[in-house]
């Protein structure tokens, strides 16, 4: 073969789910160079979030990730509940809890499988696929959708959990244990899928701290970083997390601590199941947040998300930052595949369960050199001017104004 | 008379049009076995040849710097190896319609010809994914084509004899000395997963990493005349496994030929099982594997051969 091969993975490619491209560069069949390159799935949503309603915004930030979409919201309420001094009922923080676990388990279901296909194991891909449609049904039973439940609201909740859809949950759970009882002992004893997770995209212990990564893939090296444990928030005050870690530092060891965390989900919703209290869902939330700035940490599926608002007294808000868990993973990517073969790129990549569009932001880099700087009105005149070019004429869309 | 007879044998019993319709069902029961493992559903029966026929009336586009002659003539090649190497394998009876001392050896080496084709294809396609593809599928013909040749001609040695049709007959005629080729027969359908690239080993059209492989600028008929050879293949490949190493036959030659058929379902059942079991090998691994583990058992195995051989001798 010859010296330097560089193929493309991506934009377009069977083992990635959304665009991003990675070029690889070979040596016979070792990674000896890759170059990741973000940004095909900028969709402005920070910036959306600034022109309209807290309460609208809810909608958008639901909407960040497909996956995670609980964990993206439930931080974001928790930020404007803490801005606007709210005490939520504890009802509504059980419930909270009950579907972010739900949440964690269809992710990781969906993970493992995907997993199983990068891998060329279909069997575990079906497999996993099937049960983490139980999980879905649940939570379209509790929430009317399959993935965005729009359970949060800002003071609360906005559906109850009966006794009959708790019965159910209970019933599934029973299900769902013996199955991922089952995947446990796979992984423990299934010698290809074995050969082929065991000792690639080793991320140590220090790497970790290095480059930040966060979530299952720190948990994977033995470093403790769940969010319930070592920062509970709502209900996890109350019920303690058993947190899972593995020292293999690799792609097995992020397959184990998935595998052991869906044990835990399961554990966790029968217990917040059997002891959520009665009372109120949700208290009411006033229209304009006083002014002040928060940061609030919430454990997604994937890892750590982080949110910072800042509120200026106005019914909307001044600045929202998303930094969901993909954004942290991504800096030790380079490291991961570099040294190991091409045909474990794409479990790899898998292997932090990356989620691209929710974490494709404009970054803006300083530099003392005289950089141009291009605002938000120059940007839109670039654009009417290329248009108009070809023959269509954007002036007349009307932009949405902020609203400082 | 005769001429006409054979002609009649090559072109449709037991020749090109059986192994057509043998291999669609092939791979319709493959492909409906697998479903059933992965809790799916599976396609209808005629999926494959709809499936051929969709490809035969779709516009084929040929890559603009490959070879024109070549990239066209490779899948006709590899399906012509193919169905040429099943004329020496019996069917119908104990008798092939082509045999002669030898032919298990030349069925080898027409084997190894579609493996060489879907290397030129992806060579001469001039794309990073279809090279990668057809690299991969060089290396691992030189790491199953020993282990597969050592125990594929095991039962040829027991037999003294190396004709396929003359290696069933002995059999029949000593059936206990089928037990000494277990070891072999297991290998066998291990490495004939390799030599099918089907999973676990299909590395060299893994399409999470190379998107498909060779065969990746194959459209159209092209791409169908492939697809045909490489279901005509499976075929090959178990019948040849069933002559080899379940030789049993009645005499009679519609009972045999029943015989036959059930045998090469039980071995395409046990294939499907291999390939929805396991995840897929990565090159180097199955290099190691046929290497350090098949290798080593497959020449054990045929020194012991060779000693039991000496001691029936004398």
């Amino acid at each position: 073969m010859s010296e330097g091969l560089t193929i493309p993975i991506g934009p377009q490619h069977p083992s990635l789910k959304e665009p991003v491209s990675f070029l690889i560069t070979l040596d016979g069949e070792v990674v000896k160079k890759a170059v990741i390159e973000l940004g095909y799935n900028h969709r402005g949503l920070e910036k959306a979030c600034e022109s309209r309603t807290y309460i609208q915004d809810l909608y958008i930030i639901e909407r960040v990730c497909g996956i995670c979409s609980h964990a993206h919201s439930y931080a974001y309420c928790r930020c404007v509940e803490e801005l606007a001094g709210l005490q939520t009922p504890r009802r509504a923080e059980y419930i909270r809890g009950i579907v972010g676990e739900l949440e964690r388990l269809h992710s990781h279901l969906l993970w493992l499988g995907v997993a199983g296909h990068e891998i060329g194991f279909d069997t575990l891909f079906m497999y996993t696929w099937r049960d983490r449609e139980r999980v879905l049904d649940l939570l379209a039973e509790i929430g009317g959708n399959r993935v965005n439940y729009g359970i949060n609201t800002i003071g609360g909740v906005r559906r109850d959990l009966d006794e009959n859809i708790c019965q159910h949950i209970l019933d599934v759970m029973d299900g769902l244990e013996e199955q991922i009882k089952y995947y446990a002992e796979l992984a423990n004893t299934e010698a290809t899928l074995i050969a082929r997770l065991a000792g690639i995209g080793i991320l140590t212990r220090d790497d970790v701290i290095k480059y930040g990564a966060v979530g299952p893939v720190a948990r994977a090296a033995g470093i403790m970083d769940d969010v319930r444990i070592v920062e509970p928030y709502g209900v996890f005050t109350e019920i303690k997390v058993n947190g899972v870690t593995d020292d293999h530092a690799d792609v097995y060891g992020r397959t184990v601590v998935r595998i052991k965390e869906m044990l835990e989900s399961i554990r966790l919703i029968r217990l917040m199941v059997k002891e959520m209290p009665d009372g109120p869902i949700s208290v009411r939330a006033p229209r304009r947040i006083p002014t002040g700035e928060i940061i609030i940490r919430v454990e997604a599926p994937r890892g750590e998300d982080v949110h910072y608002l800042r509120s200026n007294g106005t019914d909307k808000p001044d600045r929202v930052r998303v930094r969901a868990p993909s954004e942290a993973n991504w800096h030790g990517m380079k490291h991961m595949l570099e040294g190991f073969h091409f045909a474990d790129v794409p479990i790899i990549i898998a292997a932090i369960d990356p989620c691209y569009s929710c974490t494709d932001r404009a970054i803006m880099l300083r530099s003392d050199k005289g950089d141009t700087v291009t605002d938000w009105e120059s940007l839109r005149r670039t654009g009417i001017e290329r248009y108009k070019k070809m023959g269509i004429d954007p002036s007349k869309i009307r932009m949405r104004t902020s609203g400082v | 008379m005769e001429t006409v007879l054979s002609i009649i044998k090559i072109l449709f019993f037991p020749g090109l049009l059986f192994l057509l319709v043998a291999a669609m069902l092939a791979e319709y029961i493959d492909r409906k076995a697998c479903a059933h493992m992965q809790n799916r559903i599976g396609p209808p029966w005629y999926q494959p040849l709809a499936d051929v026929l969709k490809l035969l009336g779709k516009k084929t586009i040929i890559p603009k710097n490959a070879g024109k002659a070549l990239f066209r003539a490779l899948p006709s090649v590899s399906f012509a190896a193919v169905a040429t190497a099943f004329l020496s394998i019996p069917v119908w009876g104990s008798h092939a319609v082509v045999e002669f001392e030898g032919d298990i050896v030349v069925i080898l080496y027409l084997l190894t010809i579609p493996t060489v084709c879907l290397f030129l294809a992806g060579w001469d396609s001039h794309d990073v994914y279809a090279s990668m593809g057809s690299f991969r599928t060089l290396t691992q013909m030189f790491a199953y084509e020993v282990p597969l040749f050592m125990v594929l001609l095991t039962p040829a040695l027991i037999a003294g004899t190396w004709s396929v049709s003359g290696i069933l007959l002995y059999y029949s005629e000593n059936p206990l000395y089928t037990l000494i080729n277990i070891p072999a027969f297991i290998i066998a359908l291990i490495i004939s997963q390799g030599k099918l690239e089907r999973p676990p080993f299909d590395a060299p059209e893994a399409e999470t990493e190379i998107v498909g492989g060779a065969l990746v600028e194959y459209s159209g008929r092209y791409l169908a005349i492939f697809r045909m050879a490489a279901d005509s293949e499976l075929i090959v490949v178990v019948s040849l496994l069933a002559a080899l190493f379940l030789p049993f036959i009645t005499g009679i030659a519609w009972i045999d030929f029943i015989l036959y058929i059930v045998k090469i379902l039980a071995l395409i059942l046990i294939l499907a099982v291999l390939k929805a079991s396991m995840a897929r090998i990565r090159m180097d691994q199955m290099l190691h594997f046929c290497w350090w583990v098949l290798t080593p058992i497959a020449a054990v195995e045929i020194i012991v051969i060779l000693i039991v051989n000496g001691g029936i001798a004398l």
